[in-house]
């Protein structure tokens, strides 16, 4: 077209990004990669063809890893791990900054690479992608810097086993790698086998900063590579990628005492009050879910308007969607590239082919190829499956809402919670609505906003562990003292009796009532010396449904302020303390011991412990680039199951009690099995201590019965096990049905008279990252 | 006159297009007004992304630069202005590329969109404009503050339209939109328009002294509503003129008012507008908000005055292959 032509038209041509370097680089690596191990490339072996998803044209031949390769991969790194772990904090950080670096001075090599190998605009992987990868590194560079200083006590887990999906590929392996790295860890990586090529050109990088070999280890291949990184001998495994391959990870490392994280999918709500500003609402939707043509597991994916101005908006979003460019991923001028492959291609046309609802498409040019038009399918209702499940795709799902409490309500009715939006220009609807979203990540009038500074990752079936700040460091982490291994402690037997002056009947004690077990058995309790002390009830599987019940119901706890809960759990200490003699003759019966007052004593010093940091346990604000906040906010998981430990029956309950509630959380614990009096004694300091039903629930009988049932239970958040019984394993494994957190002891002992410092309340909440960006 | 009366030797000036109906105005609709939401950042967001996400090469590029050329007012307000100091810049107006750069694209007679003066500076420009078909526009009402005595005001712009001003940039009355007085300011404007009779009204908020993003939709509405036929956002003389955020609310609040009314309102950035590649982020910015049809100069001016200069230096550039220099132009 002549420049004449075009004064007319006013259309935008062709502004194509030259592929040239990034193809050079290729050819100059032969085309052919094998995997980067022990801090050199291994030859290129059989394997599969990486496509540019916009042509179909082969890019590269990779390797699929072997049993061996991961073997070789997960040695090297072995091996490297105690020398990178000396190097200390200081040492490693040179590392990270000449990574970051190094990134930034191949920036556009790494962009360009990425596009061609994902599909994805130009745009993004050069102004999002890649700066955000640098970013991670940087910004780990400093928290190796300031290990040492900043994290007393706590060490490397050793290796890493880290799986890092498609859609972000060098992005999510900078926030597997960066943080690691910095902690003094040594990796194992597999990126997507459609997508490894700038984890290579990451590889050759690290090559170029001269990390020590077998630091970074780089394995490429399918999710059969992925099994073998999950079954290898690692200390943690890092995932991201859907929920499905989530779970199974879950239940294959359950029990081999590995650390585990989980970053999975989702379906986030995007809420759009009648006071915001909807042409930037409408905008946000634009960077919500065709931000890398949707196929982002935080997407904004799940649109709800109220419904007085639902007409308005979707008219306007519907003409914003017109706007959109689709095409040539290379190209500077396009807002919608390709999808990453056929598959994934017919995979979204076949959701979206069944779909109720009004099925819009953009009006504007669809390519031949791999592409897929944005889409919104509007008037649908909670009940259509395309409201739950997650499209990983182009397209918008939307349905209206009549009240913030109905907002919030249809926000939080699905298994996911990743990410959630909310825009209104009103302070009080958005500051209140915003932490009542059950998601990981908030954004007040804004969406898919990112930085290292801030944690990212998500509650319920999105998994859990955090990715980014300090939170994000527990994940590559552990305390550094190991515990001897736990002995199995069992229930004294006999059958000496001796008459009681008046009969006492043990309890359940579920909703603030003592209850009789559904079961209507009992099994009798003996002290240390073989004698009859009493019955104590046996709870099942109803009795824990009933205790799950009444805790969820007690949801006003959650909501209670921290003095509240603070003068609460004080409250329960005064009471406790002045039944001490009691408690401590019962302790030192069932023990044969004297340690009785002195249990009583810890147990009620530490309730003052968590009753002080009720109030305390506080958020913070980061320091993200932005006019305006993140808080990091302490938010309570929410039902916690936990199994208390046999020994020190009463320290130990008190331990696991005081800080899940202290942090507003409701328990359903399950009392010492062999000595579970001390805990059916203590509901009653509980009753005359204000503690409202639902808050404190109490379970007795089988830990080994009760577990797998707590575990599995759907409606529970979390749970605990210090049992001596050998559970880890059925708990990790029962866990994975709803991805519920799960803190068990893998048969390690703890001592429950040291101080706990914080391991208990940070497993009691949940870190929520509010972004609110603010400008009068 | 009229924006769409006629000619130049080439057909190119005016562009060829409907002739779009005035905005006839309409009651002041408060509940609108105060309806008009502007969340600052998410609008700086998108103004911040929007050139990272558009781009226009080769002969697009040199196409939207000539195009953007069509739509400058070419400006001089300055107190040393001169009657010989307009002449020259009506001969940049009537010839603003070198005619050999002009040719080489296919754009030959290619002109700005207008010449833009004070009230003095009319009369000299309308002679040395003759027969181009290029219109004259003055600014008036005590521009830039607006604070004379209102019936001077009004005077002016008779007075204006007398001495041959098509087009009338007038200044509204920060004041009433600081103290949120918006009956008076839709009196006002309605009252400057009355004045201009058969001459098109632009209405110049000074943005930079409005305080808040939420008053320059409020304005913007208020303005369209009392019947301006281009909103447009400085002054030149304000300490912030022209920026993307500002024009993103206002781009929007002249969509919202089409979609409402099915009447085009132009839009005129002007202040701190001074490279080629600015100047296509603002005709992107226009495309994307409001589509094809206001990239005309019916419905879109830049206010500039060393916009121009760069642009040739691009289109040489385009031309020739090698990067030009200024002194291979023409002043204006």
């Amino acid at each position: 077209m002549s420049v004449k032509e075009i004064f007319e038209t006013m259309e935008y041509g062709p502004a194509p990004e030259s592929a040239g370097d990034a193809l050079a680089w290729i050819t100059d690596q032969g085309a052919r990669f094998g995997h980067f191990i022990d801090g050199a490339f291994t030859a290129p072996s059989e394997g599969f063809e990486s496509r540019n998803p916009a042509t179909g044209e082969v890019l590269a031949e990779l390797t699929q890893a072997s049993q061996a390769d991961v073997d070789s991969a997960v040695a090297a790194a072995r091996r490297a791990q105690p020398g990178w772990a000396a190097l200390g904090g200081p040492g490693r950080a040179r590392y990270l900054y000449a990574l970051a670096r190094l990134m930034q001075k191949h920036a556009r090599l790494l962009a360009v690479l990425e596009t061609l190998d994902n599909g994805k605009p130009i745009r993004e992987s050069r102004d999002i992608d890649i700066p955000l990868a640098q970013r991670h590194f940087y910004y780990h560079a400093g928290m190796a810097q300031l290990m040492e200083e900043e994290l007393p006590g706590r060490v490397a887990h050793g290796v890493c086993g880290q799986i890092v999906p498609w859609n972000f590929p060098l992005l999510m392996l900078a926030w597997k790698i960066a943080p690691a790295l910095a902690m003094g860890n040594t990796v194992v990586l597999k990126p997507a086998e459609w997508t490894s090529l700038t984890a290579l050109c990451f590889a050759d990088l690290c090559r170029q900063a001269g990390l020590p070999a077998g630091v970074v280890n780089i394995v490429t291949g399918d999710g059969a590579v992925g099994e073998r990184i999950v079954a290898a001998e690692v200390d943690k495994i890092a995932f991201t990628g859907s929920t499905e391959v989530g779970r199974r990870i879950r239940t294959a490392t359950a029990g081999r005492g590995i650390a585990l994280t989980l970053e999975l999918g989702g379906k986030s709500p995007y809420v759009v009050f009648e006071d915001a500003d909807l042409d930037s609402a409408v905008e946000g939707l634009v960077d919500a879910i065709w931000f890398n043509q949707g196929q982002v597991c935080c997407a904004g994916s799940r649109l709800l308007v109220q419904e007085g101005i639902s007409e308005s908006f979707l008219a306007r979003l519907r003409a914003r969607m017109d706007k959109l460019r689709l095409g040539d991923p290379l190209d500077k001028c396009i807002d919608v590239g390709a999808i990453v492959d056929p598959v994934q291609k017919d995979r979204i046309a076949a959701l979206v082919e069944g779909a109720g609802g009004e099925v819009y498409r953009a009006d504007c040019p669809v390519p031949e190829g791999c592409f897929y038009p944005p889409t919104l399918i509007s008037g649908l209702s909670p009940a259509d499956p395309l409201m739950q499940e997650e499209i990983f795709g182009p397209v918008l799902v939307a349905s209206t809402f009549r009240t913030p409490a109905e907002a919030i309500a249809l926000a939080n009715d699905t298994r996911y919670g990743l990410a959630a939006s909310v825009w209104s220009e009103n302070i009080n609807t958005a500051l209140d609505v915003a932490p009542k979203l059950e998601a990981g990540v908030i954004w007040v009038n804004g969406t898919n906003m990112f930085d290292a500074a801030a944690g990212f990752g998500g509650l319920r079936e999105s998994g859990f562990g955090r990715e980014g700040g300090w939170e994000g460091l527990m994940a590559y982490t552990r305390p550094a003292e190991t515990s001897a291994p736990l002995v199995p402690r069992a229930a004294p037997q006999g059958d000496a009796v001796e008459p009681q002056a008046v009969d006492r009947t043990a309890k359940l004690y579920i909703g603030g009532k003592q209850v009789r077990p559904d079961g209507g058995y009992a099994r009798n309790v003996h002290d240390a010396q073989g004698r009859l002390v009493g019955q104590a009830p046996i709870a099942n599987r109803k009795d824990v449904r009933n205790a799950v019940e009444a805790a969820r119901g007690a949801a006003g706890w959650s909501a209670a302020t921290a003095h509240l809960r603070a003068q609460v759990l004080y409250y329960v200490g005064e009471n406790l303390a002045a039944r001490r003699e009691e408690f401590a003759a019962r302790l030192d019966r069932m023990s044969g011991e004297a340690t009785g007052a002195a249990e009583v004593d810890a147990a009620v010093d530490r309730l003052f412990t968590y009753a002080a940091w009720a109030d305390k346990f506080d958020g913070q604000v980061r320091s993200v680039p932005l006019r305006g906040v993140a808080l990091a906010m302490r938010a309570p998981c929410g039902v916690i199951g936990a199994l208390c430990p046999e020994e020190a029956p009463l320290l130990g309950f008190v331990s696991v009690m005081a800080p899940a509630i202290a942090m507003g959380n409701r328990v359903v614990l399950v009392a010492s099995e062999p000595h579970p009096l001390a805990a059916t004694d203590f509901y009653q300091v509980l009753e005359t201590s204000d503690v409202p039903g639902g808050v404190v629930n109490i379970l007795t009988g089988s830990h080994a019965e009760l577990a797998p049932v707590l575990a599995a239970h759907m409606d529970v958040e979390a749970v605990w096990s210090f049992s001596s019984a050998d559970l880890s394993g059925v708990i990790e494994r029962e866990a994975a049905g709803n991805l519920k957190r799960s803190w068990v002891n893998d048969g390690r002992a703890r001592d429950w008279h040291a101080a706990p410092g914080r391991a208990f309340l940070d497993a009691a909440t949940e870190v929520k990252t509010v972004w609110i960006p603010y400008g009068a | 006159m009229t924006l769409t009366t006629s000619q130049g030797s080439t057909g190119l000036q005016p562009v060829p297009q409907t002739e779009l109906p005035r905005n006839p105005g309409m009651e002041l609709d408060m509940g609108w007004v105060r309806a008009a939401r502007a969340n600052r950042s998410a609008i700086e967001r998108r103004a911040a992304t929007l050139p990272g996400r558009r781009s226009v090469k080769k002969a697009h590029q040199a196409a939207w630069l000539a195009r953007a050329i069509s739509c400058i007012d070419l400006t001089t307000l300055a107190g040393d202005d001169t009657p010989g100091r307009v002449a020259r810049l009506c001969a940049k107006a009537r010839q603003p590329v070198r005619a050999d750069l002009l040719d080489a694209i296919g754009l030959p007679g290619l002109t700005v969109g207008a010449v833009c003066v004070y009230h003095d500076m009319i009369a000299p420009a309308v002679a040395a404009l003759q027969g181009t078909g290029i219109p004259v526009a003055a600014v008036s009402t005590g521009f830039p503050a607006g604070l004379s005595p209102f019936h001077l005001r009004l005077a002016e712009i008779g007075e204006s339209v007398q001495a041959g001003a098509a087009e009338i940039d007038i200044v509204i009355s920060r004041r009433k939109v600081l103290t949120g007085d918006w009956q008076g300011l839709y009196d006002e404007m309605r009252a400057f328009r009355a004045a201009c009779g058969e001459a098109h009204v632009k209405a110049i908020l000074a943005t930079g002294e409005l305080g808040t993003l939420q008053n320059v939709a409020r304005a913007s509405l208020v303005c369209m509503m009392a019947g301006a036929d281009f909103i447009k956002t400085s002054t030149g003389k304000e300490s912030v003129n022209a920026t993307l955020p500002v024009s993103l609310v206002m781009l929007r609040a002249i969509r919202d008012y089409h979609e409402r009314t099915g009447i085009h309102v132009g839009y005129k950035p002007a202040g701190g507008i001074s490279k080629a590649k600015d100047a296509v982020t603002y005709l992107a910015l226009v495309k994307e908000e409001l589509g094809d049809r206001w990239l005309r100069p019916d419905l879109f001016r830049f206010g500039a005055s060393s916009l121009l200069g760069d642009i040739e230096r691009q289109l040489e550039h385009h031309v020739t292959g090698a990067y030009s220099a200024s002194w291979r132009h023409a002043m204006g």
